[in-house]
């Protein structure tokens, strides 16, 4: 009862706090999913890692990059960065596949298959534990507005934008499950649900069909552009990967 | 080769009690799920679970189709000497799998 009544005393402070700097997901986890996160040998997550790290070394990554534990440190914190030869920002997998073909002369993995979220969240677990911090490159800015526009354009037959509940009622729940502020902050990341690893383009995709709208196709300009957007929302954020969310 | 994840405390003392936990990457498929084609998937699941010390079993467990996938299991176990630890998850489809590790009484 009087926990209850602190928490109602609490909640607008708490409300307020949110509103002036980025909070997790995390946060809004039960505690049991928070622990699982926290501990690294009940983390699946850390099985992705794993993989990751055997192919790092499988596939020659390593012949040049060396230890990811230097090389890789930051990366996932700055990605998306401005590419030359796309002319616009490249993400983390997609880096890596044109690491393949271009200088590996390797086929690039597929979008969403295993053998990248594998790497993908390996080298993103080099950044653990760094907030995020998007370059100040002003080529991104195209993008980033891009993005900032698909964030608060309504969509689908609810015809909902992602802002309407990640930025308007982050905090409260929809049906029984708390809505966090969208923060891209632990990708690739094993949600429950999935029962699996994915990337923030999966999760993106899920949100777009939960409002019933198309979703763009994998590794689409429109996901890089939205996420270049939301690495600069989630600037001081402390990266995450890999996370665990329900 | 399926990826594990497996925790042991480092050196224990003897007559303590340890916490082993395991963790396993597998789809556990239930065999109730439509595939993308329409027709329902076959089952792919872990069946056991062993753990031997010093070829004695000292945990075992029957895991069936309600179980997520990745499975984690942990459970306690007395010390009473050094020894290897083997784990061996088996199940659908001929998967059968074994990791080792030393336990070193302090």
């Amino acid at each position: 009862m009087r926990r209850a009544a602190l928490a109602l005393l609490l909640a607008p402070l708490i409300a307020l706090a949110a509103a002036a700097q980025p909070q997790s997901g995390f946060e809004l986890m039960a505690p049991e999913t928070q622990a699982m996160q926290r501990d690294d040998t009940a983390n699946p997550g850390m099985l992705w890692v794993q993989e990751g790290e055997a192919l790092w070394q499988q596939s020659g990554c390593a012949g040049c990059h060396g230890d990811a534990a230097a090389s890789m440190r930051g990366a996932a914190a700055r990605y998306p960065v401005y590419d030359e030869a796309r002319a616009g920002p490249i993400d983390l997998a997609g880096r890596i596949n044109q690491c393949r073909v271009e200088r590996q002369g390797a086929p690039a993995l597929a979008l969403e298959g295993e053998p990248l979220l594998a790497l993908g969240s390996f080298v993103a677990h080099q950044s653990r534990g760094l907030p995020v911090a998007p370059p100040a490159d002003p080529r991104l800015a195209p993008a980033r507005a891009q993005g900032e526009a698909l964030f608060r354009e309504r969509r689908g037959q609810l015809n909902l934008s992602c802002a309407q509940c990640h930025d308007d009622n982050a905090g409260r729940r929809l049906a029984g499950s708390p809505i966090p502020q969208g923060h891209p902050n632990g990708y690739p990341l094993y949600r429950l649900e999935w029962q699996g690893m994915g990337s923030l383009q999966r999760r993106l995709r899920n949100c777009m069909a939960g409002v019933r709208s198309e979703p763009f196709a994998y590794g689409a300009p429109e996901y890089i552009a939205i996420e270049t957007f939301l690495m600069s929302r989630a600037a001081g954020l402390l990266l995450e990967t890999p996370a665990v969310r329900p | 080769m399926a990826r594990t994840l497996i925790n042991l405390p480092r050196n224990p003392k003897r007559g303590e009690v340890i916490e082993i936990r395991t963790l396993i990457q597998h789809g556990m498929e239930t065999g109730y799920r439509p595939g993308p084609n329409g027709v329902t998937q076959q089952r792919d699941i872990i069946r056991s679970f062993t753990c031997l010390f010093n070829n004695e079993e000292v945990f075992r467990a029957e895991l069936h189709q309600a179980i997520a996938a990745n499975p984690f299991l942990e459970f306690s176990m007395l010390v009473t000497e050094s020894g290897i630890l083997a784990f061996t998850w088996s199940g659908d489809n001929g998967f059968e799998q074994t990791e080792t590790r030393a336990l070193t009484v302090a």
